[in-house]
């Protein structure tokens, strides 16, 4: 009976092994929103001045996969994220659609000016930014995939890079167009 | 082509290291000096390679060879000199290789400071010393090869990331590594003492100074880790339970049980089986930490760049040097003799009392670290487990372990007298109970944390029972003073140690309680010449100016400070733009008072001529580094005790080591 004492660290250490190897396999990073496989909330955003579109509303998520990621031009992250949101676009995978959260409509089209300007359409959403809290927003930027039914199907925290859009979002991207 | 010499100095390395694992042990178990003698000149060689390699690194980083992948990722030839150098452990390679380094660094100095050691356990411990050495080499060579050429090279690399180029941080990971592999000599004695089947007092004795050397280390480079978080991520914080602090904070709860139950085992022979498995659990949990920090399970604020094919490998690592030595230990162990037999109120009890508190507080931070983990993998749902779970749960724990820590030195050993301790200790809980109900009435009742009142008043308890464990042990008040201060001369210096390190611990108390109790901060967009008023110092933002730096473009905010209407100070936050990556970093102004810091941050401007600042005083803060500092000098003045000193034991004890080994 004693010596079984003696076997409890082999043993906490084998159970422990067996989450490492399962955690191995999966991302932190991508975190289940509460409102997967829900449909976008209702919104409807004014447009950047002098951005030439309408803005972005509900009924613009529809008939097809987009892309919507929530940025602010005072948001470090975001320009971290830009380049590859630029390459994104330029492939035409996908249309990105931008949420400009708590910010100054000036500073969002001039950063976009100055940047480059990846997205299809945008939205304002200035502070305190009522729609990323419906979206269950917690920082910029954050970016979800909404499928051709306007229904959202994955959420992805912390910048896109290539490696995300490889293994995260393409793939998600295909099985949602099948 | 240094390069190249490098890469093969790694794969010597790895050659040797198999000789030292195996010849050594195959000595030892047949008695045959020769081949155990084999260690020693192993030992050595295998340090001239590493340290060749890691040279050659350090070589490519300097001379920004971007031929070099590693240095092209990392480095930028803007970068000063001394994060050039710096940046060589800045990364993943990088970092493994310096890790490498100094285990080899260790088994070097066993061989050259442990000439009295008992021949057969000397090469059991470098056999397994090296074995350790082959499953990092083999990782190194195999997944993470420094010194893998890029082709075409590159004109310019991509640079550090900002955060890191930072004197603290320049030297916080040689300190960590130092105390994380410091272990794997405690590790490395456990196992072999556990295939001799002999753990004594002895054993106890050559133990002890590595584990300490190691401890000092660990806790250097958990300051300075706190340290660079407190004046670099900007909001006046120095904790944030993020799983790599955890990591390093593992191994410290599981090194300083070990401590102190060495002593047990060297001075009463008893607690053995518990001291070899902490000694396991020790480099374990330095082992778990770089497997939590390199293979992405888990999200962290400071992970390095990771990836699944590295973290399966130091999981294969992990299990095969911890899962192996558990399962020697659940063999070996129950053979062990069971040595002096105690009272639970004894000098032994208490520091038994401390290990199972250490031990549980270990356990959950564990827990705490892995909790997210276990969920996920349990399809329970992505959970994040924050400071207010460990500060629950953890703090808690601590409460009796201060207060065990006071009156334990003052417990005889084997069977102690409590009345008597509680009697000399009458003082301390008078004072403590003073201190606490005056922490009440300063703050203003419930004005300020409930709990703050608790910590002052432990770390009050502990000052003043330590305090009294000194007096008492030196006779003052009692004996005229010219005694108590021959007395206190003749203290032995490990004695010195405790008390000052026990000390320590109730400074970082008062530092940890005040700064989160009673902390004052005010967030604003400030106007140049406003004035904004934090703890009674006056912040007046006088301008704001770009200033280039060497590889970033600075604004620097100047602030004139001002206390009960005279100038105080004038403090310059930064915020840097780097080039190369193109990243900002704050650079925070922190102007230290034994009262607390004052602490000012400039961040983006919200308009012309305003910007957002950030400015905090900070109380009782500089008591942490103060009480930290305490702590490791504890553990020096501890190390230079002479029973440590190398080539300085008792006479009679080297001579029965040297029969011992006549016999052998």
């Amino acid at each position: 009976m004693r010596r079984l004492l003696y076997l409890i660290p082999v043993a906490v250490l084998g159970v422990l092994a067996v989450f490492f190897i399962r955690g191995l396999g999966r991302d932190p990073r991508i975190i289940p929103s509460v409102l997967i496989n829900k449909p976008v909330p209702q919104m409807n955003l004014a447009p950047l001045p002098g951005r030439g579109d309408t803005g972005l509303a509900t009924a613009d998520l529809k008939g097809r996969v987009h892309l919507v990621d929530i940025y602010g031009s005072w948001c470090v992250s975001c320009l971290v994220e830009h380049p590859t949101l630029l390459d994104i676009q330029k492939t035409g995978r996908v249309p990105i659609e931008g949420i400009d959260w708590r910010d100054e409509p000036v500073k969002g089209a001039e950063w976009l000016k100055r940047h480059g300007d990846p997205y299809d359409r945008v939205g304002m959403d200035p502070a305190p930014g009522y729609t990323a809290v419906n979206f269950g927003v917690t920082g910029a930027p954050e970016s979800f995939l909404v499928d051709k039914q306007g229904i959202i199907r994955l959420k992805y925290i912390g910048p896109i890079t290539p490696e995300v859009w490889e293994k995260v979002l393409l793939p998600k991207i295909r099985e949602l167009e099948k | 082509m240094i390069a190249e010499f490098g890469h093969f100095a790694l794969i010597l390395a790895l050659a040797v290291a198999v000789v030292q694992a195996v010849v050594p042990l195959v000595g030892a178990t047949r008695g045959n000096p020769a081949w155990m003698a084999v260690s020693g000149p192993a030992s050595a060689a295998q340090f001239l390679c590493v340290a060749i390699a890691f040279g050659a690194l350090i070589h490519a980083n300097v001379t920004s060879d971007f031929s070099l992948l590693n240095v092209a990722q990392n480095s930028h030839t803007l970068k000063p000199m001394l994060y050039k150098v710096a940046g060589t452990w800045g990364n993943h390679e990088g970092s493994l290789l310096l890790w490498i380094t100094i285990l080899a660094l260790f088994g070097l100095a066993v061989t050259i400071a442990g000439r009295n050691l008992p021949p057969g356990l000397k090469a059991r411990a470098l056999a397994v010393q090296a074995m350790i050495a082959i499953g990092f080499l083999l990782f190194i060579l195999f997944t993470s090869n420094p010194f893998q050429r890029l082709d075409p090279p590159p004109i310019e690399g991509n640079g550090l990331n900002p955060l890191l180029q930072d004197p603290g941080l320049a030297f916080h990971p040689p300190m960590l590594y130092l105390g994380y592999v410091g272990f794997s000599m405690a590790f490395s004695f456990a196992v072999a003492a556990l295939i001799e089947g002999r753990v004594d007092a002895a054993w106890a004795r050559w133990v002890r100074p590595w584990t300490l050397a190691a401890w000092i280390f660990l806790t250097c480079g958990i300051a300075a880790g706190s340290w660079w978080a407190y004046y670099t991520l900007g909001w006046g914080g120095w904790w944030y339970w993020d799983p790599t602090e955890n990591a390093s904070f593992m191994p410290w709860l599981a090194g300083t049980a070990l401590l102190h139950s060495a002593v047990v085992v060297e001075k009463r022979d008893a607690l053995k089986s518990w001291t070899i498995l902490l000694a396991i659990v020790a480099f374990g949990f330095s082992l778990l930490g770089t497997f939590l920090v390199r293979s992405g399970v888990l999200t962290s604020v400071h992970a390095f760049a990771t990836d699944p094919a590295r973290g399966a490998f130091i999981l294969l690592l992990l299990m095969v040097m911890v899962g192996g030595s558990f399962t020697l230990y659940a063999v070996r162990a129950p053979a062990l003799k069971p040595g002096g037999l105690f009272a639970p109120l004894s000098r032994e009890g208490s520091l038994l009392l401390n290990n199972v508190l250490m031990a549980t507080g270990a356990g959950t931070v564990l827990l705490g670290t892995l909790y997210p983990l276990i969920a996920d993998a349990l399809n329970m749902g992505k959970i994040s487990v924050g400071a207010p779970f460990f500060n629950s749960v953890f703090l808690p724990l601590m409460v009796p372990m201060v207060i065990a820590m006071g009156a334990g030195p003052l417990l005889a050993w084997k069977r102690g007298d409590l009345a008597g301790a509680l009697g000399r200790l009458k003082f301390a809980f008078g004072l403590a109970v003073a201190a606490a109900a005056g922490t009440w009435i300063l703050q203003g009742g419930s004005a300020g944390p409930w709990w703050a009142a608790g910590g002052i008043g432990l770390a009050a308890w502990l000052l003043v029972s330590t305090a009294t464990e000194l007096a008492g042990r030196i006779r003052l008040f009692q004996a005229p003073l010219g005694e108590a201060v021959t007395r206190a001369r003749r203290l032995p210096r490990a004695t010195w140690g405790m008390l000052l390190a026990h000390a320590g611990v109730a400074v970082v108390i008062l530092g940890m309680t005040g700064s989160a109790a009673w902390k004052s901060e005010s967030v604003q967009n400030q106007r140049i010449g406003q004035t904004v008023t934090v703890a009674g110092y006056g912040f007046t933002l006088e301008s704001v100016k770009s200033v280039p730096g060497p590889n970033y473009t600075a604004s620097r905010a100047t602030f004139e400070v001002s206390h009960d209407g005279r100038p105080f100070a004038v403090m310059t936050p930064e915020r840097r733009q780097f080039v190369m990556p193109p990243r900002p970093a704050t650079d925070a102004a922190i102007r230290g008072t034994l009262a607390g810091d004052l602490y000012a941050v400039v961040g983006e401007p919200a308009g012309d001529g305003v910007w957002v600042t950030r400015l905090y005083f900070n109380p009782m803060i500089p008591w942490m580094w103060i009480g930290a500092a305490m702590l490791v000098a504890g553990g020096l003045v501890s190390l230079s005790d002479r029973r440590h000193r190398i080539g300085a034991p008792a006479r009679a004890r080297a001579a029965t080591a040297a029969a011992t080994a006549a016999k052998a």
